[in-house]
This record gives structure tokens, sequence and C-alpha cells, in this order.
């Protein structure tokens, strides 16, 4: 709608609504940079900076709640309006559970950088990051131009995220067979794996209400989901690992 | 409710109930055109009003949303420029029949106006008025219990029990406003017609009145004409948007409110056109 309000400061308050999940969603996606490049360069210091560096993203979200309700009180929004400010409150309580997993991922990495811990497939990992940001700056990309096929798009990436996600699942879990001493590490990082595949299902999420907050209507259609490691097990034979038997007798 | 014959002579052959099939609503609107003099303020309007429900009529002033309202009781035979084509029916029975007896008509579709207008009589002899020309009464006693069921039902009973004999014209805004209600019930309608009813009125008195039509919906079939969007968004199901002379979206209040289809609903609602 591109019409403008009759009252301009109904407007206004809109335009600040939105400027903020903007500004919100751009420190989410940058926070996530950071906190891969902590994890591929092993830097404790940036990563230390990332976990501080989270409290803004909390600040902003307060920011849009408040927000939020002061027009829901005074402007009675409906129909586009309505939609747009309801959506916002659900897109800035998916951002910060986002900013929450990099914060996360971002602790994992001080800790086994400290530690100098095991670490391995941080390329997989890295690239996994790297969709999972492309896809905020393209749903934030939606948000900012209302478009639904883009948002689309979206959602269909996240499945690629479940696939990086099934192999890391089953890369840390070799390394662990095949070295006891690898598993503290590969703890850290399978939940790393897993913060960022939750980050990409909350992407998704964001991505569908752009597409409600356009049309007014949910997608029908269910998003396709690849994660599979929730029914996976695996034996040292699956995984083609034949255990070291030299110190044993 | 059965409903009374609102024709100066019963066509013997007339089947009402078959009649009433003919559409889902108490009252339809097919094709109508609105005239005063050269000048169109109803363009083509077709819509069924659902019984038992409050339809809402919105729009910006000049819309014909008052214009279509006054259409359903032929008030607006009293405005010799007006003219109305097409085919309006109530309970299947078009209304601009010449057969059709409009002061029975007008019993059976009821109406408020914006400014509560009491007679300067007392409480009493407010709501007594109608069912005594009409002849609904068969005694003193049945007319009391008349007013009093009215009064009950219109909220205003326990308010004014002690002074039925006292002035209508007494009362405070939103009391006038129920009086009026309760007038327009004494005839026992099946149809009320509210044009901006609590226009005038604090957001008590617009609150006790919106509790009342919630409660009366039951019983009639209420259409109401209001300027507050937010007003019919809380008291209707079904909502009808006017836009110079147009109907240009109706359907169920909540999808009207939530996602309209027409970009001209969005754009008034949303307060981006006046």
């Amino acid at each position: 709608m591109n019409t403008d309000h009759i009252v301009s400061s109904f407007d206004n308050a809109l335009n600040k609504n939105e400027s903020l999940i903007l500004e919100m969603g751009g420190q989410v996606e940058q926070q996530l940079a950071l906190a891969t490049r902590a994890l591929q360069k092993e830097d404790a210091k940036l990563s230390k900076k990332v976990v501080t560096n989270h409290n803004r993203i909390s600040a902003i979200e307060a920011e849009i709640n408040a927000s939020a309700i002061q027009l829901l009180a005074l402007r009675h929004p409906v129909a586009v309006d309505l939609r747009n400010v309801v959506m916002s409150l659900r897109i800035a309580g998916h951002l910060e559970r986002i900013g929450q997993y990099t914060k996360n991922m971002a602790r994992r990495t001080h800790t086994i950088t400290k530690a100098d811990a095991f670490t391995g497939s941080i390329d997989t990992l890295a690239r996994m990051s790297d969709l999972v940001q492309s896809m905020i700056r393209s749903a934030l990309d939606a948000y900012n131009n209302r478009d639904v096929e883009i948002a689309e798009d979206v959602r269909g990436e996240d499945e690629s995220v479940d696939q990086m996600h099934n192999t890391l699942f089953r890369e840390l879990l070799t390394y662990m067979m095949e070295d006891p001493r690898n598993i503290s590490g590969s703890m850290h990082l399978l939940f790393i794996a897993k913060n960022i595949e939750r980050m990409g299902d909350h992407t998704a999420e964001i991505a569908q209400e752009v597409i409600f907050m356009v049309t007014g209507n949910w997608p029908t259609d269910k998003r396709a989901k690849g994660d599979k490691t929730s029914r996976m097990i695996f034996s040292p034979e699956d995984l083609d690992i034949r255990p070291d038997t030299k110190d044993q007798g | 409710m059965v409903m009374g014959s609102i024709m100066k002579i019963q066509k013997e052959t007339a089947e009402p109930a078959n009649l009433s099939l003919a559409s889902s609503g108490i009252l339809s609107a097919q094709n109508v055109d609105v005239f005063y003099g050269d000048q169109q303020a109803i363009n083509n309007v077709s819509f069924e009003i659902p019984e038992n429900q409050i339809t809402a009529l919105i729009g910006p002033s000049g819309c014909g949303k008052s214009t279509i309202l006054r259409c359903f009781n032929r008030m607006n035979d009293t405005i010799d420029i007006c003219k109305v084509t097409g085919d309006i029916r109530f309970a299947g029975q078009n209304i601009y029949d010449p057969k059709v007896d409009v002061v029975a008509l007008r019993a059976r579709i009821g109406m408020v106006f914006q400014k509560a207008n009491p007679f300067p009589k007392s409480i009493f002899e407010n709501v007594a008025y109608g069912p005594r020309i009409h002849g609904l009464a068969s005694s003193k006693d049945h007319l009391e219990e008349i007013v009093i069921s009215s009064l009950k039902r219109a909220g205003l009973y326990k308010e004014v029990a002690d002074r039925l004999q006292e002035s209508g014209t007494g009362l405070s805004g939103g009391q006038q406003q129920r009086l009026c209600i309760a007038r327009a019930i004494a005839v026992d309608p099946q149809v009320i017609l509210m044009d901006e009813p609590c226009s005038s009125l604090d957001p008590i008195a617009t609150a006790i009145i919106e509790e009342l039509m919630e409660s009366m919906k039951q019983n009639y079939t209420i259409v109401i004409v209001t300027h507050s969007m937010q007003q019919a968004a809380r008291i209707s199901q079904k909502t009808a948007f006017f836009h110079l002379g147009d109907l240009v979206e109706f359907g169920d209040t909540e999808a009207i409110f939530t996602n309209p289809i027409q970009t001209r609903t969005q754009n008034y609602i949303s307060g981006r056109i006046g």
C-alpha cells in the first residue's frame, strides 16, 4: 500500500517501527558474520565482542515492542496496517532468537578456543552460516520491499540448511567415534551447528510472516524440511571407523 | 417471529414462505439506483442483509450509506425529488409494490435516528404511542405490559421505572436514544434501522447502546449506519463499505477489517482516504 495516511503522524509511527525491524535485522546478520569469523579464525576476543554486542539487539527488540503496543493503543490499525504491526512483533521475536543463538555460538567458540579443544568441519559450518546470513538478508529485503516472491525463495532455502546440518551431524559423530579426545570440542561444534539450523528455521518463519503481512493469507503449502538428525543413529561400522586396537592388550 | 403483512390487501394466492426463499437475507437490494433530482446518489447496488445479525454500513460522508438505509423502510418517499429504482425486498416482498402499506412497513422495519427525537410527552406515552395507533394492545393492562417489556428490552426500564409519567425529553442523551429504541421495539418490528445512533453520545452511553444491540440481535435484524469504523468492527457481523454511491465491498466484518479485498476499502478503513 503506497498511499499515505491522512494523519501523517500515523505514517511516521509505522515507518519508525519498520526502520527498527530493519536495523535489528541488520545487526543480527552482522553478529552472525562476526561469530562465524571468530570461529574460523579461532578469535576469542572477537567471540567475546559478539556476546556483548547482543545487548544492542535486545534493546532494539524492546523498542519495537513498545512502539508496536503504542501503535495498537493509539492508532487502532486495521487491515494491512494491523498485519504490519502484529507481524513486526513476531518478526522482532524471531530476530531476537536468532541473536540469542548467535550469542551462544560465540560463547562456545570462546570456550573451545581458550581450551584449544578439537575443531573440525569448520568450513561446512561457515558455509551453513553464510547461507543463513544470505537468507536473513533476503527476508529483510522481502520485508522492506513487500516482496512475496523473495519471501517464498527464503522459505525454500531452509531445506539446504537442514541438509548441511545432517552432514555435520554425521561428520562430528565420526570425529567423536574416532577419538574420545575429540568429543568435548565436537559437542560444542554440534551445538553450534544446531544453533545455525534453528536460525534457518526462524528466518523461514520471518519469510512466512512477510507473506502474511503482504497478502493477508498464510502460505498453505508445507515448508520443505530436511533436518533428519532426530532420526539418525550410527554404529562405527556405518561410519566406516576401525577402532584403533594398537594400545589394547 | 411471525411476520405480519405489510400489504394493504392480502393477496390470497401469495405464498410468503416461497417468496422468502427467493433471497438469503431478510432484506435484499437488487440493482438499486437512487437519484436526488439529476444527481445519482446510489449506483446499481445489490446486497442481502442477513436475519438476526448486525450489518454495518460504512463510508465517507456523502457516499450514500444513509440513502440506502432509508430505502429499506421507504423513508425516502418523504423527499419529493428522490427517485428509487431497482428491487428492494423485505422477506421476499417488494416493498415498493404500490399495494404496500407504508405505515405497516415502517412498523415492521423501525428506525432510530442520529439525534434522539422523543415526543414531548411522558416516557410512558412515548412508548405507548406506536402500539396504540397500530391497535396492538387489547386493553390498558396489555398496553402497560408492552410499554414495560419494550423499556426492559431497550435496557432503560430500571432507570425510569419510578418516573414513567415524567417527560421523555428530560432524560439524558443516551437515555433518550434508548427511549427511541424502546419506541421502535414497542410495535414489534423485525428489523431496526439505525442511522448513526451513537454519534452524539459519550463513550459510556455508546457502550450501553452497543451492549443493547448485541443482546437485541437474537430477536431483531439490525442495520446500522456508522461513521465510527471501530464501532462497526466492534458490533457488526457484516460490513458494507460504500464510496461515491457504489457498494465497494460487502462481507464478514472480520475479513473487511483484517484483509479487505478492494483497495478502496483498505484505503478508507485504514485512514488513507476520507
